[in-house]
């Protein structure tokens, strides 16, 4: 087991080399000078030269790329320029809003989905499962803005249940907290619940044609017992994989929902980052979703073992 | 079984009239059709046919798990007299288990995985019994012990990933039999296991049911399993029963002309004296070769599995070489080796007077003519998406025939391997298994090889057709005077074609020699179990004439 | 001699009785009721994107200070070129430039069906082509997938919103910054195939008659390929135009002037509480637009390539 980890971790060293490597070409891959791309549109040759000797510009590249990252191993991010704090600070600030919303609508999602993937699959082909992919295809095909301003637009604007925009924080007011979370949460989900409905069903009729469902079914057991003992523990893998996966997707959707409901999280510093060409923030912030995301992923690659003692290490 | 105690007790199972109707747009309207049967306590009933025969949608009728396409449309099943075709799904599930039971054909994939096989048998008492759960553990391990699993204790606690195919059908069996059921129904339970495996699971089966007088239904393609296990024997064909009697009777005297001819295909364990001639050219040559494979990873001792050690061969023109052995004895592995569909890992192999084992994929390639190799799974042998013509002209025509004369050989081979030289334009989807595998041994000619590999050719067919293709393979090798290396898990296929044999056991070739000396005095211990272990291997099956 | 003889096998009729399956595949799939369905809608999209001059559309781009933010079904008046007042209604309404709501979304059709067929095209091509590369040459394999991977690792949103950020936006960089992550998806799909089909006994048995490499691929290995790819492109189309609509929603797309259903609607957020047409009308285009690729996928993939239904 612990062997295993060891080399999982390893195994995630080649993957995040390319992702710095890539985080740390991008700059250097803009057209013209990086350092006058930095400044902005009205920096002074002054402002650009300083910037030019902070990022040691003139150095080598190979060199350039080990002080870069001996600086990001050691937690110095670098500096935004645009909003004059250190790029650790700023992302500190932002963390809890799109922690929230992730863990918010990761819980909805699942709760949700993977009772509508079992009954759907175990319903086959009954209105309840065409239902089931019925909604499944229209997440996938609804944009995640789209559905927040309707939202909005019914539960905010013309019942208002529901503040319309906005953020408080959970040491503050925990209620206010809830209060705005529960739309954008749901927003976000809806895509999640379409990916993992479909991936339960899918998983789920897979694993219902496997011999030893017939081997279950043969021992006169019911099949409520047949579904849930011997049937979802089975499709379980292939349905964590997809949670993996999604939260690729669940991450690009925090920038859209971030911004359709004013949450000062990671997802809105993103797009102001981009719009201010505040590259080092832009560089760190992805560096850190792509670890999040690789880090995710190995964790639920380890909880395979739990599900599937098949699965040795 | 004597006929006294059937008489005095009622039949177990009873089934009249069935007919199953298969879905609309199948190549037929019932799967099966008016079949009457009975299973009496204490007897080994066999129903026996080849694919399609409609064998298994009889047990799954029976079990009440025929999926939900087939339905059956007339008949009664009486299970000790109860109609259980008209009883509803609660029913059913109360007798399943504890009257009638079931074993498959796939011990791998018939247990849970994620289960214990302890938990997995536990089920059953807990559905079906009041018993607690210390009163059902006592029971699990008694049954464990009594299908003959060591340390009943460790297997309790085991996952089926962690014990062999023989092992698992064992459970599958303690699973069935626990709470001593009147019908067991084993649909091919022997059939993807070893030849050893199946020789102690078929003697486990009759063991047991002798023990409780349980009425068993087994349903096989093999004639030498029935001849081994049945008292009686029903024969289908087309989801019909074509005739049934004692297995004394039907093996040895059949009346129908589909049972004379299915019979008459066995082929016989005793090798034909065939005369063989020791001076043509040797074709091909092994010498010490073997091949290894070694994964590695960090952090973990590389696993190194020897699949062929040093094995040395050697076949003659107009020749055919079988190698028999269990799954996993390494004999396709030297055959791919020889096609150089892999790279030994050591060792040499002479074509003739090339050395090909250690030859660069660019100089290999004006060998590759020379040896050419018929695979087991004849869906998978063609490229579904050319026609079969394509298929054939394809090797001719990259070594510079012209397409012309390419398609001039491949008419001709069709008419040597008896398929109409007309339908060249048509895709292998349209042709049935025993064509195509026809149309790949054609595809093999059209190369003028020296040496034809058949890697299990003939195994995916039925009994009947394996016969043709028999025949026809060694019609061909004496026509052409053709090097044939025979591959091989049959050891009565291999007694019919071979002239020379060599047994294979863990990657080493443990005996070897003519076919007749192999099969008639067997040197080695291990070659020695295997064909104890023969099913049928003391009936010699007659040849009738067709009626 | 058995009962059934060897000259018996050969019976026209038998062979002629097993229908022509394969071939009937995409028959199969143009008479799927999805298939129909999705494309009928997507057809009906297509037209509206060619014919939008005709379809009482006035210049998207033309701005209107005397016409802003009217609701939908307003009539208003509006100068024409030569001096003098026509009036019309705008059925959609305008935004808070004055320019005409209907006009843009129509015209925004071009955009997205452009970005959907054109990444769909690119990511394709070179997936197919890195994919076939991996699954061929072994040494190359590891590298490939190594880098693929890392570029896995970025969230595909991200990434183009990294891509964009370098590139100064416009319709190009945008198609390409949506390819980018889309490509190793491709590469992995084209590669599994790859590895499969060459296991497959008839593709030994080509290489065992000394088909050499480039006809093996050609026309033993590329054809498998087909049908996951297409099935496969039409979802990276639907993600697409989703994709470009967030990027230009986000105002990090193609320019603003352009009219594109992401353009629209990042222009109305503003005012949204009090004038949502500018929202929900590109909103419902484009959520049709793509539940049509999506539904016509779904077909597709079913009859086409049924292995994978089990994908997601």
């Amino acid at each position: 087991m612990l062997d295993f980890i060891i080399r999982r971790l390893i195994a995630i060293i080649p993957v995040l080399t390319v992702v710095a490597v890539f985080v740390f070409l991008m700059l250097r891959l803009t057209p013209g000078d990086p350092a006058a791309v930095i400044a902005g549109d009205n920096a002074t040759s002054d402002q650009i030269a300083d910037i030019r000797n902070k990022l040691g510009l003139d150095e080598p590249i190979w060199t350039q790329f080990v002080i870069w990252i001996g600086n990001i191993l050691q937690g110095n991010f670098g500096e935004s320029f645009f909003f004059k704090k250190t790029v650790a600070e700023l992302i500190a600030q932002r963390v809890e809003p799109t922690l929230a919303l992730a863990i918010c609508t990761l819980v909805i999602a699942v709760a949700v989905a993977v009772p509508m993937g079992v009954l759907a699959a175990y319903r086959h082909g009954s209105l309840v499962d065409r239902f089931v992919m019925g909604f499944s295809v229209m997440g996938f095909s609804v944009p995640v803005f789209v559905i927040g301003y309707c939202l909005i637009y019914v539960f905010a604007i013309e019942l208002g249940w529901l503040p319309v925009q906005g953020y408080v924080r959970i040491g503050v007011n925990f209620w206010g907290f809830l209060e705005r979370m529960v739309l954008p949460s749901v927003t976000l989900a809806v895509v999640f619940v379409a990916l993992i409905a479909r991936m339960t069903r899918a998983s789920v009729l897979e694993v219902l044609n496997e011999d030893y469902i017939r081997t279950a079914r043969a021992k006169g057991l019911s099949n409520r017992v047949v579904l849930m003992r011997h049937a979802l523990r089975n499709a379980a893998v292939p349905i964590l994989t997809v949670i993996g996966l999604g939260i690729a997707g669940l991450i690009g959707g925090a920038v859209v929902t971030e911004s359709v409901y004013g949450l000062p999280g990671l997802g809105r510093l993103t797009v102001e980052a981009v719009l201010s060409r505040d590259f080092p923030t832009i560089q760190t912030v992805i560096l850190l979703f792509s670890v999040v995301y690789v880090v995710i992923n190995l964790l639920i690659d380890i909880s395979y073992t739990l599900f599937d003692p098949r699965i040795r290490y | 079984m004597s006929d006294k105690m059937t008489d005095t007790k009622r039949p177990v199972l009873e089934v009249r009239n069935l007919s199953v109707t298969l879905p609309a747009g199948a190549d037929r309207v019932n799967a099966v059709e008016k079949v009457s049967f009975t299973v009496n306590p204490g007897e080994i009933v066999c129903l026996v046919g080849e694919s399609g025969s409609g064998k298994s949608v009889i047990a799954f009728t029976i079990m009440g798990l025929l999926a939900k396409a087939l339905k059956p449309s007339s008949g009664e099943i009486l299970l000790e007299g109860e109609n259980i075709l008209a009883a509803d799904e609660s029913r059913l599930r109360e007798l399943r288990c504890t009257r009638m039971s079931m074993i498959f054909q796939e011990p791998m994939t018939a247990l849970n995985p994620v289960m214990t096989c302890g938990l997995q048998i536990d089920e059953v008492l807990a559905t079906h019994t009041q018993l607690d759960a210390a009163e059902r553990k006592s029971k699990i391990i008694a049954i464990l012990d009594r299908v003959k699993l060591p340390e009943p204790e460790r297997i309790y606690a085991s996952y089926p990933h962690q014990l062999s195919g023989g092992q698992r059908q064992r459970i599958m069996i303690a699973m069935a039999l626990v709470l001593d059921p009147v019908l067991l129904i084993a649909d091919e339970p022997t059939t993807a296991l070893d030849v050893t495996t199946q020789a102690e699971i078929l003697k486990l089966i009759a063991e047991l049911q002798e023990g409780q007088g349980t009425g068993v239904l087994f349903i096989t393609h093999d004639f030498g399993v029935v001849a081994e296990i049945a008292h009686r024997v029903a024969v289908l064909r087309w989801g019909e029963l074509v005739e049934m009697g004692p297995t004394e009777k039907i093996l040895s005297r059949p009346e129908h002309a589909y049972t004379k001819m299915l019979i008459s295909s066995v082929p016989s364990i005793h090798p034909v004296h065939r005369g063989v001639r020791k001076d043509g050219p040797t074709v091909l040559r092994t010498e010490k070769l073997g091949k290894t494979y070694s994964a590695s990873a960090f952090f973990q001792k590389a696993r190194v599995v020897k699949a062929a050690v040093d094995v040395d061969l050697d076949i003659r023109k107009g020749e055919t070489l079988g190698i028999v052995g269990e799954s996993g004895s390494g004999k396709s592995t030297v055959a791919r080796c020889i096609a150089r569909l892999i790279d030994p890992t050591g060792g040499k192999i002479f074509l003739g007077d090339t050395e090909i084992a250690t030859m660069s994929a660019g100089k290999l390639r004006p060998h590759r003519r020379r040896v050419q190799i018929v695979f087991q799974d004849p869906y998978r042998s063609m490229n579904p998406r050319i026609t079969i013509g394509e298929s054939i002209i394809e090797g001719p025509m990259n070594f510079g025939l012209k397409r012309d004369e390419a398609l001039a050989r491949a008419r001709k081979l069709m008419e040597t391997v008896r398929l109409d030289p007309n339908s060249l334009d048509r895709y292998p989807h349209q042709f049935s298994g025993g064509q195509r595998q026809r149309i790949c041994i054609a595809r093999a000619l059209a190369m003028e090889p020296e040496l034809l590999i058949a890697d299990e050719a003939v195994s995916a067919l039925d009994v009947s057709v394996q016969k043709q293709v028999l025949e026809l393979l060694d019609e061909i090798r004496v026509r052409l005077n053709l090097a044939v290396l025979f591959i091989t898990h049959d050891l009565r296929v291999a007694a019919q074609i071979c002239d020379y044999v060599a047994v294979m056991s863990k990657g080493r070739v443990v005996e070897y020699g003519s076919a007749e000396q192999v099969f008639g005095s067997p040197r080695d211990d291990y070659t020695k179990a295997l064909f104890a272990a023969a099913p049928g291997r003391n009936w010699e099956f007659g040849k009738f004439a067709a009626a | 001699m058995s009962a059934i003889t060897p000259e018996e096998i050969v019976d026209s009729a038998s062979i002629a009785a097993a229908s022509t399956k394969r071939k009937s595949l995409w028959a199969l799939a143009v008479r799927n009721t999805a298939v129909i369905f999705g494309g009928a809608i997507l057809l009906v999209m297509l037209v509206i994107a060619i014919l939008a001059p005709f379809l009482g559309t006035v210049d998207p781009t033309r701005i209107d200070p005397a016409a802003r933010n009217k609701k939908p079904g307003t009539e208003i008046t509006f100068r024409l070129d030569d001096g003098q007042t026509a009036k019309r209604v705008v059925l959609m309404g305008t935004d808070s430039l004055g320019r005409d709501v209907y006009s843009r979304v129509l015209y925004g059709t071009r955009v997205s069906l452009v970005i959907g067929v054109a990444v769909a095209v690119a990511s394709i091509a070179i997936g197919l082509v890195i994919g076939l590369v991996s699954g061929y040459v072994r040494w190359a394999d590891g590298i490939i997938m190594r880098i693929m991977d890392g570029l896995m690792a970025i969230p595909g949103i991200l990434l183009a919103i990294a891509l964009v950020s370098i590139w100064r936006a416009g319709l190009i960089t945008v198609i390409f910054a949506i390819v980018v992550p889309d490509v190793p998806r491709v590469v992995r799909l084209v590669r599994s195939v790859v590895l499969s089909v060459r296991e497959e006994p008839y593709v030994e048995g080509a290489i065992s008659v000394g088909t050499p490499t480039w006809t093996l691929m050609f026309r033993h290995i590329l054809p498998n390929t087909v049908a996951p790819l297409i099935v496969q492109g039409t979802f990276i189309a639907a993600a697409a135009i989703i994709a470009e609509a967030i990027l230009s929603f986000l105002g990090i797309g193609i320019p603003p002037e352009i009219p594109s259903w992401g353009n629209i609607m990042a222009e109305g957020r503003t005012l949204f509480r009090v004038f949502p047409h500018n929202i929900f009308f590109p909103g419902i285009f484009l959520a049709l637009t793509v539940l049509a690729i999506n539904i016509m996928g779904d077909g597709l993939r079913d009859t086409l390539d049924p292995k994978m239904s089990k994908k997601v």
